[in-house]
């Protein structure tokens, strides 16, 4: 556990220290949403699994799609379509987990988000990163870090940090309630809610 | 680099001292109640002592100078010239804590108070003031040994290449050891490699040193005391001669070459010093020790084979526990480990039996009767590693009792009570990170039974009891347990006033039926205080429910039983280990979880016509009794479809039992723990997940919680 903090502590400095850098060009793994390209700083990224069975996990939101094992640890994985409002992701052969390093209020927490498709590393120097557009994105600008562009595409550069904010993933809190042997239609309405409470934002 | 052995030094450092002060606060508070015991004193002194001296040669001044205070008033209690007061213990305690706080301060802890520091100086000294005088402070005289003649001594300090990243200073050493009394040192560098081969860090010089004291090889042996077990050390008494320093130079050079000399040797050379000094041809001096070295050298070798015997069988230079170190301690009873390489081993033996049970899995499909020969013994060598494992982290719980003795002291002392504190048990070994976390719930207890348990003499006098209450602690096994009881004689728990106070604050129907255990369990609701004072120790209504949550949270359960005027009796059941447990695997749909055995009474069928026998209400009757039940599937809407045959996992937590209701018992698992991280910090369904042996991950149920949750629900 402490190795991947400090792997993860060691990197984050390597991250600022390029930012310092002056304003170097930055590396990203790009992935698709649906139509849309979306960008990770690869600095976050671990590795990249193909998608396995999932274990669901009770009591969470149905964007946390639930936990696999990566060799012998359990790491959660998100839907992160479902999170930003669109379909549930479908497994393809194409679809994949981003295993990333978040922090969470302070500890490190490896987190997978499953995309559609992984495709590319790519580098972007500042000039070619705008600032989050102020209307017009499916997602909370808040979880956008910059809009990246490349050969006329657009690519939405994502803060994980923001997305898996404990905010974001305390939206479980209010299931905590629901009584023992309640029925399923019952409990399942205050977790709609919680989603697209947030999901507005 | 440097820095890191400094940091490395400090650490062991600061670890040791804070060991021997533990020590030391045992020590005291036993010295408390017998006074008379020499022995104890004797320990006593010897903590203060070693701590300063350690202290010293790290280069701590304001500690060794503090310590030195203390030690010269202990010493003069050793010689009787000054008595064995409360005052004395009292003041000393206070000075173990300063010394703590400056230690901790290594470590980033807040400085001492300089106040405080220089008032219990001048408490000290206002102590053995007149009493031993101004006297310098006595260089012990180590257990009562008697002071003779001034004797001279041979000693050989062959330190281990180690040294020097220890942080050891051997010119403090020598330093030291000059003092004691007329003193020649030579530097030994004939070991010293060629510059291509040397190892800058490393130590490669020995130290000869001709010494003449009154003080006895014990104040010279204690010079030494804190590089003992990383150095080679021989101190032989020479032949009494008056003139022996002055022939000092001469016999240093012939036991240059000298490597394990006996006393007869050791004599021959004295002798040979002596005359030759006074003679005037160095070469003869020179041919004569040759020829000695020569005639010697058989006799030398078995010697040095005895020797090396000798040390392979105490071990190389690993560090010993504090315990195992006496005069010559070469036996290695304990190895100090730091705690994450064994959590590291924990962690492997975790995988070893994750993959144990995938090779168990893969031979009962294979049916291969080699295979599965093969993969039964790995399931036993594996079992066994686990608990071998498991049995490394185990601690006697008595490191987290001794912590009390003293707490309750003070706080008796605060509060004008006058309590005796026992404790039984302190040999019961718990995991170390349970106790770690145990710690605070136990403070908590303690805190309570003081003050607002047991009373104040007076009122104890009136009531008909003893004035002095007591307070006991007492650790035992009970199967995959540890029951951890804290007792008192007081004046227990007033049922009617906190059932007084529960209605009050809406947790029950007035006039409703309770037993005294649910009226007891009212103290552990959050904000639940019945008295209406608030001290510095208790009665913040913060309390019972924090100490509830983190005895649950070690998976563990907490008791109550009290009867008025009678005493309270708080009991804590801990699990063992929170890093493997005994698992019942249960499907529902397609998933798997596990249940903890622990909490699991028995499993039995469950049919349609016990829902039907329910009319509504989840229940099912087992053995004559009504127990409720959860659905899993509907609780944690998997959306399944009822299967035809399923069954009832009847667990118990407290008193209460609930049925959960699976479509599968699968069977035993043991079941390594692992933690679901902080995504799922809001979960409480689930303690955790583990792997099976297809890699896939199935969950672990936190059974106790969600039994109280349902109960909870039902009582509001």
């Amino acid at each position: 556990m402490n190795d991947v903090k400090s792997q993860a502590a060691a990197r984050r400095k390597a991250l600022t220290d390029d930012k310092v850098r002056s304003e170097a060009a930055i590396t990203l793994v790009t992935f698709m949403l649906e139509e849309e390209t979306y960008a990770l700083d690869i600095g976050q990224v671990r590795e990249i699994l193909e998608f396995t069975s999932v274990t669901k996990v009770p009591q969470t939101p149905d964007f946390v799609r639930g936990v696999i094992n990566l060799r012998g640890s359990v790491v959660p994985v998100v839907d992160l379509k479902l999170k930003f409002g669109m379909k549930q992701t479908e497994k393809t052969v194409n679809t994949r987990i981003l295993v990333t390093e978040v922090d969470v209020d302070g500890d490190v927490a490896v987190i997978g988000a499953l995309a559609d498709a992984v495709h590319d590393v790519v580098e972007m120097e500042p000039h070619e990163i705008g600032p989050p557009p102020k209307i017009g994105t499916r997602l909370s600008v808040e979880f956008i870090r910059g809009m990246g562009r490349k050969d006329d595409e657009f690519i939405i550069i994502l803060d994980f940090e923001k997305v898996f904010s404990s905010e974001e993933l305390s939206a479980v809190q209010s299931l905590e309630d629901a009584p023992a042997g309640e029925e399923t239609g019952l409990a399942e309405e205050p977790l709609d809610e919680e989603n697209s409470v947030s999901d507005d934002q | 680099m440097a820095d890191d052995y400094l940091d490395i030094f400090q650490q062991s450092y600061r670890e040791e001292a804070l060991e021997l002060l533990a020590e030391l606060e045992d020590s005291l508070l036993e010295w408390e109640e017998n006074p008379a015991d020499p022995d104890l004193l004797d320990r006593i002194f010897r903590a203060v002592h070693t701590v300063k001296g350690s202290g010293s040669m790290f280069g701590l001044d304001e500690l060794a100078s503090f310590a030195h205070e203390v030690e010269t008033a202990l010493s003069l209690a050793r010689e009787g010239a000054l008595e064995v007061s409360g005052r004395l213990i009292d003041l000393t305690l206070a000075a173990r804590d300063l010394i703590q706080t400056m230690v901790e301060e290594l470590d980033g802890g807040d400085p001492p108070d300089p106040d405080a520091v220089q008032a219990l100086k001048a408490d000290f000294s206002a102590l053995t003031q007149g009493k031993g005088g101004d006297a310098p402070p006595p260089v012990e005289t180590q257990g009562g040994e008697k002071t003779m003649g001034p004797e001279t001594w041979w000693v050989r300090f062959e330190p281990s290449p180690d040294l020097f990243r220890r942080g050891t200073r051997v010119t403090g050493l020598l330093k030291e050891l000059r003092e004691l009394g007329e003193c020649t040192v030579a530097a030994r560098t004939g070991r010293i490699p060629p510059l291509d081969r040397i190892d800058a860090d490393a130590c490669f010089t020995f130290w000869d040193a001709v010494v003449t004291t009154e003080k006895g090889e014990e104040a010279i042996r204690d010079v030494f005391l804190f590089v003992e077990d990383d150095c080679k050390l021989i101190i032989e008494r020479l032949e009494a001669s008056p003139h022996l320093q002055a022939h000092a130079p001469m016999l240093l050079e012939f036991l240059e070459t000298a490597e394990d000399p006996g006393p007869k040797d050791l004599k021959r050379l004295v002798r040979l010093a002596e005359d030759l000094s006074s003679a005037e041809s160095s070469a003869q001096i020179r041919s004569k020790a040759k020829a000695r070295k020569d005639a010697g050298a058989d006799e030398d070798h078995s010697k040095a084979l005895a020797r090396a015997g000798r040390e392979a069988s105490g071990g190389g230079p690993v560090r010993a526990g504090q315990n195992g170190k006496g005069k010559n301690g070469k036996e290695i009873s304990s190895i100090r480990v730091p705690a994450h390489r064994l959590d590291k081993l924990v962690d492997l033996v975790g995988e070893m039996v994750t993959v144990q049970a995938r090779l168990t899995s893969a031979s009962a499909r294979l049916a291969d009767e080699d295979l599965r020969r093969v993969s039964e013994e790995v399931e036993r060598l594996t079992m066994e590693l686990r608990d071998n494992a498991m049995s490394c982290r185990l601690v006697p719980i008595g490191t987290l009792f001794s912590r009390f003795k003293r707490m309750v002291r003070d706080l008796s002392h605060e509060l004008g009570k006058d309590v005796a504190f026992s404790v039984f048990g302190g040999e019961t070994e718990l995991d170390k990170t349970v106790i770690e976390r145990l710690g605070d719930p136990l403070v908590h207890i303690l805190r309570n039974a003081a003050d607002h348990g047991i009373e104040s003499p007076e009122e104890r006098a009136a009531t008909g009891k003893h004035p002095q209450g007591t307070i006991s602690v007492t650790a035992e096994h009970s199967g995959d347990y540890v029951l951890i009881r804290v007792a008192d004689d007081g004046r227990g728990l007033d049922a009617e006033a906190i059932r007084a106070k529960a209605e009050k604050m809406g947790l029950c129907a007035p006039g409703a039926e309770l037993s005294d255990r649910q009226i007891f369990d009212f103290i552990f609701m959050p904000g639940f205080s019945t008295t209406s004072r608030v001290t510095g120790v208790s009665g913040r209504g913060v309390g019972m429910d924090v100490v509830k949550k983190s005895v649950e949270a070690l998976d563990g359960e907490i008791l109550v039983s009290s009867e008025k005027g009678a005493g309270t009796v708080v009991t804590l059941k801990i699990p063992l280990t929170l890093a493997i447990i005994d698992g019942l695997l249960v499907a529902v749909g397609d998933d798997y979880y596990v249940i903890p055995v622990s909490s699991i009474e028995e499993c039995v069928e469950f049919t349609r016509e016990d829902i039907v026998r329910g009319r509504g209400r989840k229940t099912i009757t087992v053995r004559g009794e009504m127990v409720p039940y959860i659905r899993l599937k509907d609780r944690f809407r998997l959306g399944v479809s009822m299967s035809e045959v399923e069954k009832v996992v009847i667990a118990r937590a407290g008193e209460h039992r609930v049925g959960f209701v699976v479509d599968q018992v699968i069977g035993d698992h043991q079941t390594v723990i692992k933690s679901l991280g902080p995504v799922f910090r809001q979960v409480t369904d689930v303690s955790g997940a583990t792997i099976l042996g297809d890699g896939s991950v199935a969950l672990i149920l936190d059974v106790q919680r969600i039994i109280r949750d349902a109960h909870y629900e039902a009582t509001v």
